[in-house]
């Protein structure tokens, strides 16, 4: 007969060894996997983390829709899109390695904390390889840090400021739009031809990273055509209404206005401006005129009327004529019923660019990804050859100039394409002053 | 962040010497401080009346805007027909679209479209005292004897409410509604004042949105000056209890008053909207904004409420000079709160506040 007898030594020693008994288990699966939320199962999961709420939701309902367009693509549904001209020839639409792609999605809020908290989510709860989107520098920079601590890979969404692979740039993290720096270099020449080497320009900055960066890529090009820049203001971010700054403009003795503003400020100072006459002005015997360097069809949508005319840049529009661009937008129109913006177009290249590097890599491993994309060259998607440069993981592609047209058929028809600017002549050395000041590192894979 | 002084003018342009820069200014900030004036007004009136605090109020400015965005959504919506020979880029028929209203009704429909912004002020007088009364019957009357910080709680949940139905509905996008035709180009302001011709020139809708903004406020005013209403509402105000006490039903008028300070947010919004490009969140944008307005003018007082408004607007405008921000980098961006602060150090109950109000 068994005397079972519990006393309080007893139960200590039992627990301490029920306790090493369930925790090892954990300790066996975490160091057998060799990176962060390496895919065990038959499915690997990517988060789309994008604004769904805040100012920029409708930017972020487009990037998921790509996204979606994007995973359906992966998994073999529908027509295939992009993968059909991409020149990589790695995916076969049966998923990644072998792997079915499921998704989980977080909202930015285009907030730097709140985007953090819901890429955390997704690595930590839902098990996500690869974190992607956004429609803020503030917010990609910010969560391109969190992805490098946490071992895993970033492929940016839409961020146009210098510093994301410029001071900021990290080695798990990706950028596939274009920066201030390249619609600076790809604008500067246009405005010389319509505009004039003789020119002043005023400069409206939102005050926050990415304002400054473009503020100083466009002084430095305008500059650079003989142009003289005759003041550079800041404005607080969310200022609405902006006749206090632009009053100041009409006796500067300006006679260009650069909108270095994004989104709403964008929205609304550009619509104050064309309401304070400043298109119907001649200053020093020439027509005053506005310049908006980064367009968007929301920025666009919002603005209405007043976008007739002036010159801005982005990094693709619908009505490119190229395979890719064609491939793309049949998928997403025929699925949505409209044609898809930049924005989707850039989140939409960003998941395949990252499928088919982690199929030739052979693993979901962050550095073997990285290793895979750095210095990657491939053509079909919309931008004609473009390189993702190893030294920055900046890509290098063709960039687009365009203009508000006067007569648009459709609200998603209001800029037209005034130059397919070649990625020569919008590429700069990796260690250009614009871009100094940090280090890529080394990738981490986490675990 | 200094930023660069700005070059002298050449003389190619004619004038706008500092006077007239300094004149501009003034109307930026008379333009803007109607706008704080007119919500402030509304603010303080049901502050006075209720003794609620309403963090709700922005939203109610941001509905009026809308007003003028539902009005002109429903005049332009648009008969589809698809083309029979034309495609879109994806391959399916393209569509083609009139509005309604252009085609059936031709060179007036099209007027009526070009006026959508000062006609939906018919809409919005009716929608905003709906929902006022609505506001007021529905919630707000049930925090009457509750502490502020629960009233600025519940209200301030009912914005957000609000302005994420308004979300779901418009989108997040700002939503450009022109101002007619006739009414968007410039107006000479210098040579109607008496001065050189082409000095002082300035968008005509702002002067029309001022001296609506005037009559609105006039309006209030004399109302609550002549009319048998406006007494027992003024009494009230003053002394609760004993109005009740004679046998008037003050829930009643005040509920009304709740009201007509919606009415008076709602106006303000349907003719900022050609100002500022509707969203979602402009009324949040006006909403702390419209509170120092009160804060500065005397809680509960009507005159401090204006008076601060238009005082904050042209200071706001006055900060942001290229000139003033080069010997104080970034003013422009906390001038509002700095003067906020001196005028409640100097005089703790606003420029015109009373003695009792929200002092226990």
């Amino acid at each position: 007969m068994i005397n079972f007898r519990l006393d309080r030594r007893g139960l200590l020693k039992g627990g301490l060894a029920a306790g090493t008994m369930l925790a090892a288990p954990t300790i066996l699966t975490r160091s057998a996997s060799a990176y962060t939320n390496e895919p065990t199962g038959s499915n690997v999961v990517l988060g789309f983390n994008v604004p769904q709420s805040g100012a920029y939701a409708d930017e972020g309902a487009d990037e998921l829709r790509a996204y979606q367009l994007a995973v359906q693509h992966l998994n073999g549904e529908g027509d295939g899109g992009m993968l059909n001209t991409f020149s990589s020839k790695e995916l076969q639409g049966n998923g990644v390695l072998g792997k079915k792609v499921d998704y989980v999605t977080g909202d930015t809020q285009t907030k730097s904390d709140a985007a953090r908290a819901s890429a955390k989510r997704m690595i930590e709860r839902d098990g996500a390889v690869m974190i992607t989107g956004g429609s803020s520098s503030g917010v990609a920079i910010a969560v391109q840090g969190l992805c490098q601590e946490a071992g895993v890979i970033f492929m940016a969404g839409l961020t146009h400021s210098n510093d994301t692979t410029g001071k900021d740039k990290k080695a798990n993290g990706f950028r596939h739009f274009f920066n201030a720096y390249m619609s600076g270099a790809a604008l500067a020449p246009v405005l010389k031809s319509n505009y004039g080497s003789d020119r002043k320009a005023y400069h409206l900055t939102a005050d926050y990273t990415w304002g400054w960066t473009q503020e100083e890529s466009i002084a430095a090009s305008t500059e650079a055509i003989g142009w003289e820049t005759v003041a550079k203001v800041r404005t607080p971010l969310g200022a609405g209404d902006f006749s206090q700054y632009i009053t100041p403009v009409l006796n500067s003795g300006a006679d260009v206005l650069i909108l270095n503003h994004y989104g709403r400020d964008m929205v609304n100072s550009l619509t104050q401006a064309v309401q304070f006459g400043l298109l119907d002005k001649m200053v020093n015997g020439k027509k005053f005129e506005v310049v908006v360097p980064l367009y968007s069809r929301l920025m666009a949508q919002g603005a209405g009327e007043n976008v007739k005319g002036i010159f801005g840049s982005t990094n693709w529009h619908w009505s490119l004529q190229d395979e890719g661009s064609k491939a793309f937008v049949k998928s997403f129109g025929q699925a949505y019923g409209f044609p898809p913006s930049q924005a989707a177009h850039t989140c939409y290249v960003q998941t395949l660019l990252y499928a088919d590097a982690a199929q030739r890599a052979g693993t979901f491993n962050p550095c073997g990804i990285a290793e895979a994309l750095e210095g990657f060259e491939f053509d079909g998607m919309g931008n004609g050859k473009t390189l993702y440069r190893a030294e920055d993981h900046q890509c290098f592609k063709n960039v687009l100039v365009v203009k508000g047209k006067d007569n648009p058929e459709s609200q998603f028809d209001l800029l037209e394409v005034v130059d397919e600017v070649p990625a020569e002549q919008v590429t700069y050395a990796p260690d250009h002053p614009m871009f100094a000041g940090g280090e890529l590192g080394a990738c981490n894979p986490g675990a | 962040m200094i930023p660069e002084t700005v070059s002298v003018r050449d003389g190619t342009q004619p004038g706008a010497g500092a006077m007239d820069v300094f004149l501009l200014q003034v109307l930026n900030g008379l333009d803007k401080g109607s706008a704080y004036a007119m919500i402030a007004l509304g603010l303080t009136l049901i502050f006075g009346t209720l003794g609620v605090v309403n963090f709700a109020h922005g939203a109610l400015f941001m509905l009026g805007a809308f007003c003028s965005v539902a009005l002109n959504k429903l005049l332009t919506l648009e008969k589809i027909a698809l083309s029979e020979t034309e495609m879109t880029a994806w391959g399916t028929p393209l569509e083609i679209r009139t509005p309604y209203a252009e085609a059936w009704f031709g060179d007036f429909g099209a007027w009526v479209i070009d006026w959508s912004v000062p006609l939906s002020i018919l809409i919005a007088i009716p929608f905003m005292l709906l929902v006022g009364i609505v506001m007021e019957r529905g919630l707000i009357r049930h925090f009457y004897k509750r502490p502020h910080a629960e009233q600025i709680l519940v209200t301030f949940g009912l914005a957000i409410v609000l302005q994420e139905i308004i979300k779901a509905w418009f989108g997040a996008n700002p939503i450009p509604q022109p101002a007619p035709e006739a009414l968007t180009g410039m107006m000479d302001f210098g040579a109607a004042i008496g001065m050189d011709a082409g000095n002082v020139v300035y968008p005509a809708w702002r002067l029309v949105y001022f001296l609506f903004a005037a009559a609105v406020i006039g309006a209030v005013f004399a109302f609550l000056q002549f009319t048998t209403f406006g007494m027992v509402v003024r009494a009230g105000m003053a002394d609760r209890e004993t109005v009740g006490l004679l046998g008037i039903n003050i829930d009643k008028r005040f509920t009304l008053t709740f009201g007509i300070a919606a009415v008076v947010a709602g106006l303000a919004g349907v003719m900022y909207s050609p100002i500022l490009s509707p969203n979602y969140h402009l009324g949040m944008d006006f909403l702390v904004l419209s509170f120092v307005v009160v804060v500065v003018g005397g809680m509960g007082s009507l005159p401090g409420a204006v008076a601060a408004g238009m005082l904050l607007g042209i200071l706001q405008s006055f900060a942001s000079m290229n000139e003033v921000k080069a010997i104080f980098p970034g003013i422009d961006q906390i001038i509002i709160y700095l003067v906020a602060v001196v005028i409640l150090l100097a005089r703790p109950r606003g420029l015109l506040g009373r003695k009792g109000v929200m002092e226990s």
